[in-house]
């Protein structure tokens, strides 16, 4: 799939929006006033900055509130309201702490369940895609929970819990790019079965439609150098969870706090940058390409 | 709504025949004349005459080369539009309900002024059928000209989809799967008419008839063929004498 800026940064910064809020609204870290207040801002300028980074793509912004209505059935209508409640609820309770110095619990809770909600609701999104086999895995929704909860984790100051958390965002991070490496030759579809062809012989993709590109091969064939996606790998998990640990265990200052979480947010850049570019759609073979 | 029926009262669709399809892209055409003037907003093309030319087409015609175990190998032409699946993932991922699928045919089809270009439901369709028009930001497919098949301003001849009315070869047809005795279903049953990508469980209406067996050249020499073996196989005379002084240096 085409990695574009505007699905990265949404996944990216919303996550990590998010997973702060998910503590912020537990109480970790119990903070009021002007804390709260930076604390708050920090995570909606991530968690609203990553929505808003989604929009950039559509093709009529302007009818994005058509969006809400199909709850039902789509993940995307889900995503927009759980993150929507979580920001309605968010504030209420953010208003409390930050104005009155007091702590409604619950609607804290409420908060985290409805931003943990949004986690899950942006993950399936990718995660229902049967026609991207890399990500139609129950580790798609199991990456983004946890790196999300890492990042926030991180961002709210919380040590023992981002290390944790880190480690384990690392190992579900590997883990899908090893099962997803095999997902598209598991999932049984080959150019055989997208053409009925199979059956006479070996197909080949003889000659494309038109000699050109168009919105799907833009769109959704798009190839990474194997060579490039190791080394990729290798930074993103660098970056994202090995840098953040080291830092978190030195003796504790805010200065390495801030460097950890920068390096944590780049890696995770890296890491969605190849979520995307490296997720193959099987409409890729009816171009003869993977 | 992006509710999919439980069932359509009929289910229109088509049959593609991959043993008549000439790979002419006539249908290509006459799809793109049809559907760029009529319902929704145009097919755009992007720099037609430039270096990079590219457009919206709700209709591709694929080629592919198929090689058995023995014999020649096989060009097959591949015509490919939206399947009007029964169980559309594009209806479902839909978020604000433009994208449905009509209870009375079984038509999939986009409401362009709900649809704000988020591409997910290209992202969910496996066949490559819908493409987001690059100057209107919308979501286009195949409406199985809609605006055709029910339009009693025109000839009942040209009642049908326009890939069907143009195909020289005859290689498109049109009609209701939900009837047994309609023209697709029994051509679908009498040549074991197939799905595409059937492990997604999409349940396409649209099937696809495979290429009969060709035939064979063993065994059937032309009676011509004593007339037309080579009747010198060695120079002789002065070319045979230089050929073998020539090979003896
Ligand atoms: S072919 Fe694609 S666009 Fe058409 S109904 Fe099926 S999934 Fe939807
Ligand atoms: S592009 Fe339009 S039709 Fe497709 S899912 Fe988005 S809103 Fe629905």
């Amino acid at each position: 799939m085409h990695p574009a800026p505007s699905v990265i940064l949404f996944t990216s910064l919303s996550g990590l929006g998010f997973g702060l809020l998910v503590f912020l609204g537990l109480g970790f870290p119990d903070v009021t006033g002007w804390t709260a207040f930076a604390f708050f801002v920090l995570s909606y300028l991530l968690a609203v900055g990553g929505l808003s980074a989604s929009t950039f793509h559509l093709g009529h912004p302007e009818r994005a509130l058509k969006a809400f209505t199909q709850w039902k059935t789509s993940w995307l209508s889900r995503e927009g309201w759980f993150s929507v409640a979580a920001l309605l609820v968010l504030a209420a309770y953010g208003a409390g702490l930050v104005l009155l110095g007091t702590r409604w619990s619950l609607l804290g809770w409420l908060g985290a369940g409805l931003s943990l909600a949004t986690l899950i609701a942006t993950s399936m999104i990718y995660a229902q895609l049967k026609t991207v086999p890399r990500w139609h895995s129950p580790l798609t929704p199991a990456m983004f929970l946890s790196t999300g909860l890492a990042g926030g984790a991180l961002l709210a100051g919380q040590v023992t819990a981002a290390l944790w958390l880190l480690l384990l965002a690392g190992l579900v991070q590997v883990a899908y790019w090893i099962t997803g490496d095999r997902a598209l030759a598991q999932s049984g579809t080959t150019l055989a079965s997208a053409t009925g062809l199979g059956p006479i012989g070996r197909v080949r993709a003889f000659e494309p439609p038109h000699t050109g590109s168009n919105y799907l091969t833009r769109e959704m064939v798009f190839v990474v150098a194997r060579r490039h996606a190791v080394k990729l790998r290798v930074i993103a998990l660098a970056l994202m969870v090995v840098i953040p640990v080291l830092f978190l265990l030195l003796p504790f200052s805010h200065a390495w706090a801030a460097l950890a979480a920068l390096s944590h947010l780049a890696g995770v850049f890296c890491a969605r940058w190849l979520f995307f570019a490296e997720a193959e759609h099987v409409v890729g073979l009816y171009y003869g390409r993977r | 709504m992006t509710e999919l029926p439980a069932s359509t009262t009929r289910k229109m669709g088509l049959v593609i025949d991959l043993d008549t399809c000439v790979g002419c892209h006539a249908c290509v055409i006459s799809c793109k004349g049809w559907n760029t003037e009529n319902y929704g907003a145009p097919l755009s093309d992007q720099d037609p005459y430039g270096a990079d030319p590219s457009g919206t087409f709700l209709n591709r015609v694929h080629s592919y080369e198929v090689q058995p175990d023995q014999g020649a190998a096989q060009l097959i032409h591949f015509p490919k539009s939206c399947l009007h699946c029964e169980d559309a993932p594009c209806v479902t991922v839909c978020p604000t309900g433009a994208s449905y699928k009509r209870t009375e045919d079984g038509i999939v089809l986009v409401n362009e002024s709900d649809c704000i270009g988020c591409g997910l439901c290209a992202w969910a369709c496996p066949y490559g059928a819908r493409e987001l028009d690059q100057a209107e930001g919308v979501m286009k497919k195949c409406t199985l000209c809609v605006d055709r098949i029910y339009n009693e301003n025109l000839p009942e001849e040209d009642r049908v989809p326009a890939c069907v009315r143009t195909c020289p070869a005859g290689a498109r047809h049109f009609g209701d799967f939900a009837d047994p005795e309609s023209n697709v279903s029994q051509l679908t049953a009498a040549r074991g008419g197939i799905d595409l990508m059937p492990e997604l469980g999409t349940r396409p209406v649209n099937k696809y008839l495979p290429p009969r067996p060709k035939d064979q050249l063993e065994g059937q020499i032309d009676i011509l063929a004593p007339l037309l073996a080579p009747v010198v196989e060695e120079p002789t005379g002065f070319l045979g004498w230089l050929d073998r002084t020539l090979g003896r240096l």
